[in-house]
C-alpha cells in the first residue's frame, strides 16, 4: 500500500514537473495574451524574494509560478480563477493587491477618509479666520493697504 | 591597532555630544554664557572625532583588515578599491556611523552659519543636535560597534552584496541621509523655538533655508536610489512602493509640506503651531525610516542588516524623541498667537490644501506600509501591500494636489478676488483643455488618467513659467524686472516647472512603455515597437570578482542601428547569486532597456525588450526640482534679514 502511494506521489511531481519545466515559462505568441499574463503576473508577489513580482523575479519559485499561470491561462481559466487559486494555495499574502474585507477595511478606506477629513478641516480653518476682522476700511486705508500687500506679494 | 583608533574616537565622539547636548541647554536655561558658549567647539570636536572613526574604518577596508567583522562581512580582497571604500556604508555598523557624521556635519553647518543668530537660541539648536547624537552613538556603540574584532581572522572575507557594487552606492546613500539627517535641523529648530517660547516669523526664516537644504538633499537621495534601481535590478521600474522607498518617502512628502508652511509662518506669521508640528512629524518620520530599515521588521531588497535587538533599541529612541518633543509641545503650542486673517481665495488658503494633501499622502504611504506588519504582528493574517494598492490610493490624491499647485503659485497673500484670479489663470487653464484634448486625440488609445496627467503637466509648467513671467510684463525695464526677481521666486518656479517634467515623464513612461519576454537565439531578431532588436552574439567575460555572459544586442531602424546594448547575466564568485546587469541606451525621449534572462537547453536567450519613452523625464524634473530648492536657498533675503532680527532680537515676539 505504502510504496503504491510513494508510487503516485512520484507520478504525480513528476507530472507537475513536466508541465512546470515542459512548456514552462515561454512567452505567449499572441500579444494580447501575453499582455493579459503580465498583468496578472505582475500584481503577484514571489514568496522567496519577497519584494519582488513573480513577474520580475529570477527565483525559480516565481518560474514555476509564472508556468503554472501560463498554463491555467491555456486551460481558459479567467483572471480572478487563477488569483483565487493561487491565494487558496499561498494565503493573501500572494496578492500585492490586498483584496477588500474586515482586516483590510482601514488600508482601503483611510486614505479617502483622512481625505475627506483633512479638506474638511482646512476648510473649517479657512472659515474661521477669514471671518476674524470684519470692520470695513476707509478707502485711504484700503489703498494702503494695497500698496502693502503689493510689497508683500513681491516674495513667496 | 587602526580598530582601536576608530572605537577610541568614536566614545571621546560620544563624550563631547553629551558635552554638546547638556552643557548649552543647561547654559540656555540658566542664562550661564559660558555654558552657552560650548556648543560650537563641542560640535567641531565632535564632528573631528567622527571623522577620524570613518577614517578608520575606510583606512581598515583599504588594508582589507579582515580582523574586524564589518569588514570581513563585507568585503573581499577581489573587490576594486573604491567599492571596498563604499563598502564603509554598504551595511548596518557603517550606515550608522556615516548617519552619525552627517548629523556631525549638519551640526558644525550649523555653527558656522548662525552667527546672526541669538546666542541663546543657537546654544539650543545645537543642544538638542547634540541630544540626537547621543542617542545615535549610544546605539551604535551598544549594539553595532563597526569596529568589533573577529576571531580567528579569516584569510578571505565575504564580500560586498553584488547588487550594491555600483557607483550608485557612492552617491545614494551619503546623500539620503544628508537629507534624512539634515531634518534634524528643522526638528532643533522647532524644539529650541519651543524651549524659549519664541515661535514667529523671525523663527521661520531662520529654520526655512536649513529645511530646504536638507529637502533638497532628500530629493536627489531618492532620486538617485529610483534611478539606480531603474538601471541596477534589471526590470525597468524606477519605482517599486517596497517599504524601504516608502520610509524615505514619507519624510520627503511632509518635509515637502513643512517647506511651504514655513512660508506661511514667515510672511504672515499662521500656522505657527502646525509648522512646527511638522518639523517635529517629518524627523520623527526620518527616524522611523532609521527604524523600519534596521531593524529587520521589514523584510525587502533592501534590508540587507537585520537584528531585532537593535530594532527594540531605535524604537525606544523613537519613542523618546517623538514623545518628548510632542508633550513639548502640547505644553507650549496654547500660547502661540494665531497669524493673521485669510480669504478663502488666498495663498494661505492654498498652501494650507497643500499641506492637508501632503499630509494625508504621508499617513496613506505609512498605513500602506505598517499596516501588513500591523495585521502580522496581532495574528490577524498575512497580507502584501504592493504597488497596485500605492497607485490606486495615491494618484487620486496627488491629482488635486497638482491642480492646487498651479493656482497656488499665481494666487496672492491674505485675499485675492475671485473674478482677477480666473482672468489670470485663464491662459493656463486653456492651453491645459487644449493639452489634454490633443493627447486623447493623439496618442489614440490612451487612458483618459494618461490624458488628465499630461494636461496637469502642462497646467504646472504654464503657471511655474507665469509666475516669473507676470512679474515682469507690463513693466516698463522688462529686463531690470527680471533681474530683481527674488531667487525664492526662482526657485519655486524652477522646482515646479521641475514637478511638471516629472509628472509628464511618469505619465507617458507608465502608460505608453512597451516590454516584452522573447526568446532570441544569436543571430536572431524580433520586431518591436518599429525597432528590429537582434541578439547578435552572448559571450563570456571575466569581471574582477564575477564571470559573466554578455549579450550584444543591435536595435536598428530603416537598416540603421540606432543603438547597440550590452546586457550581462553575472556570477558573483563569493555570493553565487546570479545578477542581472541590464543593457541600456539612454536618450531624453526615450530609452532602450534589455535584460538577459537565462539560457534555454537549445542555445537560446530569454530576453526582456522594453522602450521606455520619456523614462529621463523622471529623474530630469527631480533635479529641477533640487536645483530650484537651491536656487532658493541662495536668496540673498535670509542672510539680511536675519541681521535685522538679530537687532530686534531683545524684543518680546
Amino acid at each position: 500500500m505504502i510504496s503504491l502511494r510513494w508510487l503516485m506521489t512520484a507520478l504525480l511531481i513528476l507530472a507537475v514537473a513536466a508541465t512546470a519545466f515542459g512548456k514552462g515559462d515561454d512567452p505567449f505568441a499572441d500579444p494580447e495574451r501575453e499582455a493579459r499574463f503580465r498583468h496578472i503576473a505582475q500584481e503577484l508577489r514571489c514568496l522567496v524574494c519577497q519584494g519582488e513580482s513573480i513577474l520580475d523575479s529570477n527565483a525559480d519559485l516565481a518560474k514555476d509560478m509564472r508556468a503554472k499561470v501560463r498554463e491555467l491561462m491555456r486551460e481558459g481559466r479567467s483572471d480572478e480563477a487563477i488569483r483565487r487559486y493561487m491565494t487558496e494555495r499561498y494565503g493573501d499574502f500572494v496578492l500585492f493587491r490586498p483584496p477588500l474585507k474586515p482586516a483590510t477595511w482601514v488600508l482601503w478606506f483611510a486614505p479617502a477618509l483622512l481625505g475627506i477629513t483633512a479638506v474638511g478641516v482646512a476648510l473649517v480653518i479657512a472659515r474661521r479666520r477669514s471671518d476674524r476682522h470684519p470692520q470695513v476700511l476707509s478707502p485711504e486705508e484700503h489703498d494702503r493697504l494695497r500698496r502693502l500687500l503689493d510689497d508683500e506679494n513681491d516674495q513667496i | 591597532m587602526i580598530g582601536e583608533l576608530g572605537l577610541f574616537a568614536l566614545v571621546l565622539a560620544l563624550v563631547l555630544a553629551l558635552m554638546q547636548a547638556a552643557l548649552p541647554l543647561a547654559g540656555a536655561h540658566r542664562g550661564q554664557r559660558q555654558w552657552m558658549a560650548v556648543a560650537r567647539p563641542a560640535a567641531v570636536g565632535q564632528l573631528l572625532m567622527l571623522a577620524l572613526s570613518l577614517a578608520a574604518l575606510a583606512t581598515a577596508f583599504l588594508q582589507n583588515d579582515f580582523s574586524l567583522a564589518y569588514v570581513a562581512e563585507n568585503s573581499n580582497t577581489a573587490l576594486p578599491w573604491y567599492y571596498r571604500l563604499t563598502a564603509v556604508w554598504g551595511a548596518h555598523e557603517g550606515s550608522l556611523l556615516l548617519w552619525a557624521v552627517v548629523l556631525g556635519s549638519w551640526s558644525v553647518a550649523v555653527a558656522a552659519w548662525s552667527r546672526q543668530l541669538p546666542e541663546i537660541f543657537v546654544a539650543r539648536v545645537l543642544g538638542v543636535m547634540g541630544l540626537v547624537s547621543v542617542g545615535f552613538l549610544a546605539f551604535t556603540l551598544l549594539t553595532s560597534n563597526p569596529f568589533e574584532r573577529l576571531t580567528p581572522v579569516p584569510a578571505e572575507g565575504r564580500d560586498l552584496n553584488p547588487l550594491l557594487q555600483d557607483p550608485g552606492m557612492i552617491a545614494h546613500p551619503p546623500m539620503l541621509y544628508m537629507g534624512y539627517v539634515g531634518f534634524s535641523v528643522a526638528f532643533a529648530f522647532a524644539i529650541a523655538a519651543l524651549l524659549g517660547g519664541r515661535l514667529d516669523a523671525a523663527w521661520a526664516r531662520w529654520s526655512r533655508p536649513w529645511t530646504t537644504a536638507a529637502w533638497v538633499f532628500l530629493t536627489l537621495g531618492i532620486s538617485i536610489g529610483s534611478w539606480w534601481a531603474y538601471y541596477e535590478l534589471g526590470w525597468g521600474g524606477w519605482w517599486f512602493w517596497d517599504p524601504v522607498e516608502n520610509a524615505s518617502f514619507m519624510p520627503w512628502l511632509t518635509g515637502t509640506a513643512l517647506i511651504h508652511s514655513l512660508s506661511v509662518t514667515e510672511k504672515r506669521g499662521a500656522f505657527r503651531g502646525w509648522t512646527v508640528l511638522l518639523a517635529i512629524v517629518t524627523f520623527s518620520l526620518s527616524l522611523l525610516g532609521t527604524f523600519l530599515v534596521r531593524s529587520g521588521v521589514l523584510t525587502s531588497v533592501h534590508s540587507f542588516a537585520t537584528d531585532p535587538a537593535r530594532g527594540a533599541f531605535i524604537l525606544g529612541l523613537l519613542i523618546l524623541v517623538v514623545g518628548g518633543s510632542l508633550v513639548l509641545y502640547a505644553w507650549r503650542a496654547p500660547r502661540l498667537a494665531a497669524g493673521g486673517s485669510f480669504g478663502l481665495v488666498s495663498r494661505e488658503m492654498a498652501l494650507l490644501l497643500n499641506n492637508a494633501l501632503l499630509c494625508v499622502a504621508a499617513a496613506t504611504v505609512l498605513i500602506g506600509t505598517l499596516y501588513p506588519l500591523a495585521l502580522d504582528a496581532f495574528g490577524l493574517g498575512k497580507v502584501s501591500v504592493g504597488p497596485p494598492y500605492f497607485e490606486a490610493v495615491f494618484v487620486p490624491l496627488m491629482l488635486p494636489l497638482l491642480a492646487m499647485m498651479g493656482i497656488g503659485s499665481l494666487v496672492r497673500w491674505k485675499r485675492h478676488a475671485a473674478g482677477p484670479l480666473a482672468r489670470t489663470l485663464l491662459p493656463a487653464a486653456t492651453a491645459t483643455l487644449c493639452a489634454g484634448l490633443a493627447s486623447l486625440w493623439w496618442l489614440g488609445e490612451v487612458p483618459p488618467l494618461a490624458a488628465l496627467g499630461l494636461a496637469l503637466s502642462v497646467w504646472i509648467a504654464w503657471t511655474s513659467v507665469q509666475a516669473v513671467a507676470d512679474r515682469v510684463r507690463g513693466r516698463r525695464r522688462r529686463w531690470q524686472a527680471l533681474r530683481t526677481t527674488p531667487r525664492s521666486v526662482w526657485g519655486m518656479a524652477l522646482a515646479h516647472f521641475g514637478l511638471a517634467v516629472f509628472a509628464a515623464g511618469v505619465t507617458v513612461v507608465s502608460t505608453l512603455d512597451l516590454e516584452r519576454d522573447v526568446r532570441l537565439a544569436p543571430g536572431e531578431s524580433i520586431e518591436a515597437a518599429g525597432y528590429t532588436w537582434t541578439l547578435q552574439s552572448v559571450r563570456s567575460t571575466e569581471g574582477p570578482n564575477y564571470s559573466a555572459e554578455r549579450g550584444e544586442i543591435t536595435v536598428n531602424r530603416d537598416g540603421r542601428t540606432v543603438a547597440t546594448l550590452y546586457p550581462e547575466e553575472r556570477v558573483y564568485r563569493m555570493q553565487s547569486n546570479p545578477m542581472t546587469e541590464a543593457g541600456i541606451n539612454a536618450g531624453l525621449f526615450r530609452d532602450f532597456y534589455v535584460a538577459l534572462g537565462e539560457r534555454r537547453a537549445d542555445g537560446s536567450w530569454t530576453v526582456r525588450i522594453q522602450l521606455k519613452p520619456l523614462v529621463r523625464w523622471i529623474w530630469l524634473g527631480t533635479l529641477f526640482m533640487a536645483l530650484g530648492g537651491g536656487l532658493a536657498i541662495t536668496d540673498p533675503r535670509y542672510r539680511r534679514l536675519t541681521e535685522r532680527a538679530r537687532l530686534g532680537a531683545e524684543a518680546p515676539a
